[in-house]
């Protein structure tokens, strides 16, 4: 997009975790500052409007300016100097889009396209709270506003039409996902961990998450499960006790360093009967396996190998790629919508330009028929003015709708400068309306500024 | 009493009329539930239960129309019982969608509506005189609850189905379109349970009314004809499979199967007795 000093433009300035490893993320994201990070860049002259986003995988400033390049001088400037980041390094890690690009930007970011693990949804809430934080204390402006909310939207509407936040893409979630394909509800359900492994940890975690309500741990040394089930808030049996647990727990993960089986077919086929022929999941994540791979065999109990539940994996995330697609695809549409608006927002200055001429030639005019017509009563001098009121009225709307309803057209940028040279309005009329919106936007900061002084 | 006599006939048109609109109406519902659990559109299923919904009260009306000109209650023809299983079925589904949602049930359950419909719509309409023996109280009492206990059966049927299909997936670890779709076993597994508990009493009084009536009407309780029997087979069947579930918890892939037998054992109760086996049930065919 054309860079016009006139025009109030987005710039947006920042670092991921594909650009800059986590040192300089941290530096740049000045955290604990005072006056906060928001602020010092809301506080340079060529900033009208800020949003300053700070998560762990990224920090991205995004600012409305007048001016570019001096924003962008002015920005990197203060960035460096709070940072402590050299020059160099920045240069290396910062992108920095503006316009339509640094639009679409946010709107993937948004939608969590850009994330670590695509689909995350983490992201839009960080980008919330952003936004919140930026607009009460009055950081953010009109355009910004449109801006973030367009950007929700577009995150909403991705998450509405596509899948690609609906599947589990790691080993843990994707057991909690057909756990619950399985129970349904997970509470009121039991689970038992068999060894004491990491993965098995957070999948226990993650059922404990979804409400699962009693947790078993058993291990080969009593020690280790006492340890482990208080972390977890479980209870610790030895491996001995096994086959008594088994008939009351729902979900089995397992995960013991153990050569050979830890759990046999025959042994699930005996608790079957006393266990009412609830339904058993079994979740065997130890390399050997300690489940018999044949108890997937038994009427109502299901086993998932760890080699099985990567597949699942796998398959979720080339699904998720594939729903990326669909995302980008909306993400395009919502652009153009965006680009609509802002070229939109030229209309009005124009508009309001042709008004401001023709109520001035109004007014001369009707000053210099009133020289001349000295015996008027007030009567008589307020229907005058109300005809020559109207007759600007009637002679305008037509040209104010045509302005209004072109905006949309491709040619619409010829339909405005043939307007302007018509009514021969100066330059393309933007400057008086933006001088007054910047000037507003100074007097807000002055203000601002005062008050923390006091 | 008399003036009234030609808005008879006016009825009789009006509730063919009210049949196929309903019958069409069915198709849409049945289109939209299909097409839901095709693309997942959460409001394309809402519009399909509104629409399901519409034709319902379009069925209830056209029932209540027939009842008034057949003068007795609706439910001795093929056309008549069809039509009243699938408005008990519509019923039911409704009422268990507005209790505890049951995910893509829509999808199994209105095309077997449709059918049922369609079944009582390709049987002559018109209206035999019923024998003197027949008519009484007993006519709508017997006749309706067990239609409605068909009719849960029928719910249960679908779900065991499901339940089937998805207990598949989960065992062959095809976990792609039809797994994601389709609700977790054990909530199947629960809603059949529920239609079971519900259905197998009914049918239990059902049988027990149909004796009573046969007493007063015929002189005796049972006489071993065949839609007597046949439907002691299925009463049979169901108990079993009830006691199974209660006392040794039965529940999952078994169930299903026996549930699904049960059923096919009802429908031949239901349709094949009338038309093989000739008895004092076989009416206007």
């Amino acid at each position: 997009m054309p860079s016009d000093t006139d025009k109030l433009d987005i710039l947006l300035l920042g670092v991921n975790h594909k650009t800059a490893p986590v040192e300089i993320r941290e530096k740049l994201a000045l955290r604990d500052m005072d006056p906060p990070a928001l602020e010092l860049f809301y506080n340079l002259s060529s900033c009208m409007e800020v949003v300053f986003l700070s998560t762990c995988n990224r920090v991205e400033v995004i600012v409305g300016t007048n001016d570019i390049s001096t924003a962008r001088e002015q920005i990197v400037e203060a960035w460096l100097a709070h940072s402590g980041i050299t020059e160099k390094d920045f240069g290396k890690s910062t992108y920095e889009y503006t316009g339509l690009e640094a639009v679409r930007h946010i709107f993937r970011v948004a939608a969590s396209l850009d994330s670590m693990v695509v689909g995350e949804p983490q992201i839009l809430g960080q980008l919330k709270d952003a936004y919140r934080n930026a607009s009460e204390t009055g950081c953010s402006g009109h355009i910004l506003n449109k801006l973030m909310h367009k950007a929700f939207s577009t995150a909403k509407r991705i998450r509405t039409e596509t899948r690609i936040a609906s599947q589990a893409v790691s080993i843990s979630y994707a057991a909690v996902e057909l756990a619950k394909k399985i129970f349904g509800d997970l509470r009121g359900k039991s689970g038992l961990m068999v060894g004491a492994g990491e993965m098995a940890e957070l999948a226990a975690q993650h059922l404990k998450a979804n409400g699962i309500e009693r947790l078993v741990v058993a291990n080969r040394t009593l020690e280790r499960a006492i340890e482990l089930s208080n972390s977890l808030d479980g209870e610790a049996v030895s491996l001995a006790e096994l086959e008594d647990v088994l008939v009351d727990v729902d979900i089995v993960i397992s995960s013991t360093g153990a050569p050979g089986l830890v759990i046999k077919k025959d042994q699930v086929k005996r608790i079957m009967r006393p266990r009412r022929h609830r339904l058993l999941f079994f979740i065997d994540i130890a390399v050997p396996r300690d489940i018999d791979p044949k108890v997937n065999d038994i009427d109502n109990v299901y086993l998932f190998d760890i080699d099985e539940l990567k597949e699942v994996v796998e398959e979720n995330k080339a699904e998720r790629q594939k729903e990326a697609l669909k995302a980008e695809r909306i993400v395009e549409s919502e652009v153009i919508k965006f680009k609509s608006w802002m070229k939109s927002l030229d209309i009005i200055p124009i508009i309001k330009r042709l008004q401001e001429k023709a109520e001035a030639v109004r007014q001369r005019e009707l000053k210099r028929t009133l020289k001349n017509l000295k015996d008027l009563n007030d009567r008589e001098i307020k229907a005058i003015e109300k005809l020559s009121q109207s007759l600007v009225n009637k002679i305008l709307h037509d040209p104010i709708i045509f302005l209004k309803k072109g905006s949309a057209d491709k040619d619409r940028d010829e339909a405005l400068a043939m307007v302007c040279r018509i009514f021969a309005l100066n330059g393309n009329g933007e400057t008086i309306s933006l001088e007054n919106y910047v000037n507003e936007k100074k007097n807000v900061k002055s203000q601002c500024g005062s008050k923390r002084a006091n | 009493m008399k003036r009234l006599h030609p808005s008879y006939r006016n009825f009789q048109k009006m509730d063919e009329l009210f049949f196929q609109l309903t019958f069409f109406i069915y198709i849409a519902a049945t289109a939209g539930f299909i097409v839901h659990l095709v693309s997942l559109r959460k409001n394309v299923e809402k519009i399909a239960l509104y629409i399901l919904a519409a034709g319902f009260c379009l069925h209830t009306v056209a029932i209540i129309l027939r009842w008034i000109s057949e003068k007795h209650a609706p439910l001795v023809s093929f056309h008549d019982t069809f039509s009243f299983l699938a408005w008990a079925i519509t019923l039911a589904f409704l009422l268990f969608q507005a209790g505890h949602s049951v995910k893509a049930l829509g999808a199994f359950v209105s095309p077997v509506i449709t059918i049922m419909l369609a079944a009582g719509l390709m049987h002559p309409r018109q209206v035999l005189p019923l024998p003197p023996a027949l008519k009484s109280l007993w006519l709508p009492v017997h006749a309706s609850i067990c239609l409605v206990s068909y009719a849960l059966l029928t719910l249960a049927f679908c779900i065991a189905i499901m339940y089937l299909i998805q207990e598949r997936q989960i065992k062959k670890k095809r976990l792609g379109a039809i797994f994601r779709r389709l609700p977790s076993l054990e909530t199947l597994d629960v809603m059949s349970e529920r239609c079971l508990k519900i259905g197998f009493p009914l049918l239990t009084l059902g049988i027990i009314t149909g004796s009573m009536w046969a007493e007063s009407a015929w002189g005796s309780y049972w006489s071993w004809d065949p839609k007597e029997t046949w439907s002691l087979i299925t009463w049979f069947l169901y108990a079993a499979l009830l006691h199974q579930r209660l006392t040794v918890g039965w529940r999952g892939r078994k169930s299903a199967y026996m549930t699904i037998i049960g059923y096919v054992t009802l429908l031949f109760t239901f349709i094949g007795v009338t038309y093989l086996l000739p008895g004092a049930h076989s009416y206007a065919l």
